[in-house]
């Protein structure tokens, strides 16, 4: 709130000046940092290249300014190429080191801090305790099970439906243009307005069902993670069904109809036809269903909001040997506890370790997945 | 005239009963995927007790759904119309912007051979395996710094959302600009050269008309993206921000314990609207833009 409150002072103060500061801060950046830093790197470049011992060049008192007109500002095709060089490469890099590469490398210090959000700078360094900390945090280590466990049962259930419907739609049906569009149109809207949708279905339209639906599925911490894993496939699986058809699409037919003639029936066709052709599909569906699987955010926060909160499964507390007197929030997926850790805490620094942990282990896993699919493709 | 051959007529006959029984069960699987869509529609116009009474009944009044739009236009902590032009303004900036300076960028990476370009190349690529999750909570104190530092502040502002799109647009952005400029023929670039072009007027005249198929996949992937995004909107504008998006505006109107369902649904219906729309007359654009984006 305090933040909030200074950010609203300084505004009035600004007011009107904003333009000129964003102009001013652009070009100071350009000029202070950006091409000196480029001549810098060429020179040293070209006298670590070829000649470094020569030092005629030097003798002349000039020698940087010359080096500035001839290789900036002149006529020549070196000077205007190298302009175009620095002027086109400028807002995308520059917006990408500031808004990706300093956080992440900033991140990588704060992680090491007990940085609490307040921003005064003052947080102090602790070294590896976060990293000690988190790990015997075992609501951490739940929730990261159960990211495991959902990520699982999800990239098979999406990939399983999604393969399912291409064949289906590739099957020459009358309405099959229909069929594809309605099947992908979920993935149109966000996850965030996705997880009210079903939240309403689950809380107020199924339970009218009764029996197995009488109570809403989001009460009971299992049921709430597989009615999850069923929203996303709802939502995700038109999506990967749309990969998998450009891959069947793309079998030669003349193999098809010689398989036909040959006496091979559907079954045999799909085994040794289809699923060989489709096995880079297949890497390609399986990585970004992992990655959205781990990352999953916004139909959490939606749907369940993490909860329902439960007492910790006793196998799961024996594996760590703690008591299982704890209560967790079943669906706080990594993602969410990572934003819990630090907008309900307070522990920011605890919060970035948890999520360079988290996108270590999703660097890993992913390099894995495509390491072995790609094994996979060429033995197919 | 012979008998027609006895086996392959009820072949024949069998085929045609499995085609349209599987056309049959596409059917059932297509009415069953749009079920949610049926009830949202259904239950955005009931006032609030028939909702909780019989949510999968048609509604006894349609014109109660006019009640509720006109309640929800009314909301402050909504404001459709502001946050929906928000919307616009973010996603449509981000995305011409994302595509015309990565594909700059992309352009100058391909054809200025030298190791500086690639790993400039590389140190992109390296932000695709970056989630944003990492970065996230240094970012909102990098902006606050900022801020402090420059009196720009980044928060809540278009120009910093749009930023900060920018930076994590650009690196998927340049990869599949740089796979498909590298496909260009150079030659056509030398004779614009040669018929007195500028280097930039090669890029804006020539290169970039030539870029409007990937350029169409671009648009797609990052505006499926930007428009429905949350958690980034949720730190840069925050939920009560002046700039703020549609998806933060259903959050707060769903947000709290006491659920108005009957509001909460027509926002969904008034939120997911227009991209359905534009999905109804881009269709082919959408599907082919996210599909070949995927597999690049």
């Amino acid at each position: 709130m305090g933040c909030q409150m200074e950010y609203t002072l300084n505004k009035n103060k600004n007011k009107g000046s904003v333009g000129k500061r964003i102009t001013l801060f652009f070009v100071t950046i350009v000029i202070v940092l950006f091409i000196p830093l480029y001549t810098l790197i060429k020179m040293i470049g070209k006298s670590v290249n070829s000649n470094f011992l020569n030092f005629e060049k030097y003798k002349s008192k000039n020698f940087i300014l010359d080096y500035i007109v001839s290789s900036w500002l002149s006529d020549k095709d070196k000077a205007q190429s190298n302009r175009i060089f620095v002027f086109f490469l400028f807002p995308a890099l520059f917006t990408f080191i500031l808004f990706v590469f300093v956080p992440f490398v900033q991140g990588l210090y704060l992680s090491m801090t007990d940085w609490d959000g307040l921003n005064t700078g003052r947080e102090n360094f602790v070294g590896l305790l976060n990293y000690q900390s988190i790990f015997s945090d075992i609501r951490f280590l739940f929730s990261f099970s159960r990211t495991i466990v959902y990520s699982i049962l999800n990239i098979v259930v999406i990939n399983l439906v999604a393969f399912l419907l291409a064949l289906l739609v590739t099957q020459n049906l009358k309405l099959k243009n229909i069929y594809r569009a309605g099947f992908f149109m979920p993935n149109l809207i966000g996850g965030l307005v996705l997880g009210y949708i079903w939240q309403f279905i689950f809380n107020k339209a199924f339970v009218t069902f009764g029996g197995a639906f009488a109570t809403s599925l989001l009460t009971n911490g299992n049921t709430a993670l597989f009615a999850l894993i069923g929203v996303v496939t709802w939502q995700y699986a038109g999506y990967i069904m749309m990969i998998y058809i450009a891959a069947i699409q793309n079998i030669p037919q003349d193999l098809v109809e010689a398989s036909t003639i040959d006496g091979a029936n559907a079954f045999q066709r799909l085994r040794t036809i289809t699923l060989p052709l489709v096995a880079q599909a297949f890497t390609v569906a399986m990585f970004l269903t992992l990655v959205t699987s781990f990352k999953q955010f916004d139909t959490v926060v939606s749907l369940t909001q993490g909860g329902p909160a439960t007492l910790m499964p006793q196998w799961f507390a024996d594996l760590f040997g703690v008591d299982s007197n704890v209560a967790v929030q079943s669906t706080s997926l990594v993602a969410m506890n990572i934003y819990n850790t630090a907008f309900q805490n307070y522990e920011l620094g605890i919060g970035q370790s948890k999520a360079i942990v988290f996108f270590i282990f999703l660097l890993i896993i992913s390099l894995l997945q495509v390491y072995f699919n790609k094994r996979k493709e060429i033995e197919l | 005239m012979t008998q027609p051959n006895l086996k392959s007529r009820n072949h024949f006959l069998f085929k045609r009963i499995s085609k349209i029984s599987l056309e049959i069960f596409a059917i059932i699987l297509l009415l069953a995927f749009f079920f949610p869509f049926f009830l949202v529609i259904v239950n955005a116009a009931k006032p609030l007790n028939e909702i909780i009474l019989r949510p999968m009944s048609f509604p006894s009044d349609w014109l109660s759904i006019i009640d509720n739009i006109t309640e929800i236009l009314g909301r402050t902590n909504v404001d459709y119309f502001k946050s929906f032009f928000n919307s616009i303004i973010i996603t449509s900036t981000s995305l011409i912007a994302i595509g015309v300076f990565s594909g700059m960028a992309a352009w100058v990476l391909v054809r200025t051979k030298t190791k500086y370009s690639f790993w400039i190349f590389m140190f992109f690529l390296a932000g695709m395996v970056i989630p944003f999750q990492v970065v996230m909570l240094p970012l909102t104190r990098l902006l606050q710094t900022l801020k402090n530092l420059t009196g720009i502040p980044f928060k809540d502002t278009y120009y910093g959302v749009v930023m900060a799109y920018i930076g994590f647009g650009a690196p998927l952005s340049i990869f599949l600009f740089h796979g498909f400029i590298k496909s260009i023929p150079i030659d056509i670039e030398e004779a614009a050269i040669i018929d007195g072009c500028t280097k930039s007027q090669v890029f804006f005249k020539v290169v970039l008309p030539i870029l409007k198929p990937i350029f169409v996949t671009l648009l797609v992937l990052n505006g499926m993206w930007i428009w429905n995004d949350y958690l980034l909107p949720v730190l840069i504008i925050g939920l009560g921000g002046d700039t703020k998006t549609l998806p933060l505006s259903v959050a707060n109107l769903a947000g709290f314990y006491d659920k108005e369902w009957g509001l909460i649904l027509t926002s969904v219906l008034m939120a997911a609207l227009p991209i359905l729309i534009l999905f109804f007359f881009a269709q082919k654009h959408i599907i082919k833009g996210m599909t070949s984006g995927a597999i690049k």
